[in-house]
């Protein structure tokens, strides 16, 4: 009976011929609803459907909403207030202070986190024994979280103790200790984010780059070390091209995850213990988070979540549009 | 030559040296989870503590202001519905928009994928706006309904289940199943490969997530084991084995799924970040 019902799809509808239907009766057409492919969908795609309609759909349309609201301690439809909470946020100093420094981070972490990451993948790819254990020492890092990777970072590594690994190591070339998450100028606290996120991310994106670098075929290399290719021109005349697919999906979730920092920047700069400054740098959600769960002003930080989303959502396309993302999908 | 041994002798060398870079942390947490404020504070350096302080462990879990064994339970138990149902929602969802002809469907497809283009974590104001409203302020499924919907994965999926050939169901059908059968005697099982590297995935994810269960944990009964550690992380009481303690504890778990997963996890993100 199912089975019957069943062979309504793709068969019959590519060679079209009533006869592959065994029990004959009118073949169904296409425009037709087949009652029990809808059913099998519905039960399948439902539930992750309505989910996204509720809290992607539902959820951004509904704060869209309260972003024109004043909604100050309530997330019901206020008092409609038009463009004021737009217009409160973008005379905001430090809001706008936040996304110079989002744009300054993503422009240092982006090419770093890139080059470090395809310098490992190369490495490690030319390592012939052992190379599963390289990769794992490389990727255990991206087990840990944002919180644990913080705290060894900024009451271990980057103490200001002069006992403090970093301070140790400025010592050795007599240099003293220094208060790396307070010092401003120079901002040596810099130092402390970018390493911290490199160390986290670096083995996840050189898995990538290795699994670019498994599918380029030896034969190329063969041929282009008979032409007298060496080294160098190896890499950028073959290796780098082949990469392209990976390096385009790999910059694009690198802006992205460089764009949503949050994690790092709570856990580093807000508060007390050796941390006894005020944050130095303030990313645009930890500044969203401020604005909706401190001060639950959530007309405003609705609308610091469309101002965000604009910025991210740009971006992205200008990348896509460079780099020709898109394309290779598929 | 000898230029070709020594090159290949730096390699070696930077190799190793980067090795030892990236473990480091590792030894430091574990090193400093072991010692006592003075042996840390102090400017000598040791590599090991000569006495072995394991009652720092112990007096995490009796610390009555940090709820770590309910937050490590908390996080045990999101992780644990998060990594299995998230991977399975969308593997049913994505063999349907793969196979499943029915009217439409381009455009729901459309419509999960322009949910991609949303970041996510720029989304917790209006999912917390939409949730608090659910009442799911402080409660379990609060902390775990809107990680259970991924797209993108919904998308892999698709992709995996276009290119599964179709003899394989042409039998399934001959045997009388319909297509709710197909996916779950057939196309499902097949893709053990592919739930297990998502599902790792997912897994890490949902245990190191950090701002929804921020956002919406607000009660310690509600904290998970990243809120618990930050807690203690950002408060002002100074405890600083403690608090290493605290990290070893939070990472421990994910550390050895990660050993003992590995080959899934590397799968996983060869898969989803090529198609991404």
């Amino acid at each position: 009976m199912t089975a019957l019902s069943d062979t309504s799809t793709p068969r019959s509808e590519r060679d079209g011929s009533p006869a592959a239907r065994p029990r004959g009766g009118p073949a169904p057409t296409r425009r037709r609803p087949d009652l029990r492919a809808w059913a099998a969908f519905a039960l399948l795609a439902g539930p992750m459907l309505i989910g996204l309609g509720v809290f992607k759909y539902v959820a951004i349309g509904w704060s869209f909403l309260l972003s024109f609201c004043n909604a100050h301690g309530t997330i019901a439809l206020g008092t409609w207030v038009g463009l004021d909470n737009y217009q409160q946020l973008l005379n905001d100093e430090t809001f706008r202070g936040s996304l110079g420094q989002i744009l300054l981070f993503t422009a240092f972490i982006v090419p770093v986190t890139f080059a470090v990451s395809l310098g490992l993948a190369l490495l490690v790819h030319r390592v012939r024994r052992g190379r599963a254990v390289l990769r794992t020492a490389f990727l255990i890092p991206t087990a840990v979280s944002y919180v644990a990777a913080s705290l060894v970072w900024k009451m271990c590594l980057f103490n200001g103790l002069p006992a403090g690994i970093a301070n140790m190591m400025r010592g050795w070339f007599g240099m003293d200790a220094v208060p790396w998450i307070q010092t401003t100028e120079p901002p040596l606290y810099w130092i402390v984010l970018i390493t911290l996120r490199l160390w986290l991310q670096v083995g996840f994106y050189m898995v990538l780059f290795l699994a670019g670098l498994q599918a380029i075929p030896r034969d190329v290399y063969e041929a282009a070390a008979l032409d007298g290719a060496t080294g160098w021109r190896k890499l950028r005349r073959i290796t780098l091209p082949m990469l392209r697919n990976t390096s385009v999906a790999v910059l694009m979730l690198q802006f992205i995850a460089a764009f949503q920092a949050f994690d790092e920047f709570y856990n580093l700069f807000s508060s007390g213990l050796s941390g006894t400054g005020t944050a130095p740098v303030q990313t645009p959600l930890v500044h969203l988070y401020n604005t909706a769960m401190g001060a639950q002003n959530y007309g405003l930080g609705s609308a610091g979540a469309f101002v965000l989303t604009a910025l991210i959502v740009t971006v992205t396309l200008i990348q896509g549009r460079f780099t020709g993302f898109g394309k290779g999908e598929e | 030559m000898t230029t070709r041994t020594s090159t290949g002798a730096l390699r070696g060398l930077l190799i190793g040296l980067l090795t030892l870079a990236f473990l480091a942390p590792f030894y430091l947490m574990l090193r400093n989870a072991l010692m006592d404020t003075r042996g840390l504070t102090s400017p000598e350096w040791t590599w090991w503590p000569t006495e072995m302080h394991w009652e720092n462990f112990t007096a995490l879990f009796s610390d009555p202001t940090l709820h770590m064994s309910q937050a490590l339970g908390n996080s045990l138990l999101i992780a644990g519905i998060t990594a299995p149902a998230s991977t399975l929602l969308a593997s049913a969802a994505g063999y349907a928009l793969a196979r499943i002809p029915v009217p439409g469907r381009g455009v729901l497809l459309a419509l999960v994928v322009a949910t991609l283009m949303i970041p996510g974590s720029v989304t917790f104001v209006p999912t917390f706006v939409v949730v608090g409203s659910m009442g799911g302020v402080n409660t379990l499924w609060g902390l775990i309904a809107p990680g259970l919907f991924n797209p993108f994965a919904v998308l892999l999926f698709r992709n995996f289940y276009l290119q599964f050939p179709a003899e394989i169901e042409e039998a399934g059908r001959l045997d009388g199943l319909g297509w709710f059968g197909l996916y779950r005697r057939i196309a499902l099982p097949s893709s053990g490969a592919m739930l297990a590297s998502l599902g790792a995935l997912a897994f890490i994810d949902s245990w190191n997530a950090f701002l929804w269960p921020l956002v919406i944990g607000q009660d310690p009964s509600s904290w998970t084991a990243q809120i618990a550690l930050s807690t203690f992380l950002t408060s002002q009481t100074i405890n600083l084995p403690g608090l290493f303690a605290g990290a070893v504890v939070t990472i421990a778990p994910l550390v050895a799924m990660f050993l003992i997963a590995q080959r899934y996890i590397v799968e996983g993100i060869a898969t989803s970040g090529l198609k991404g």
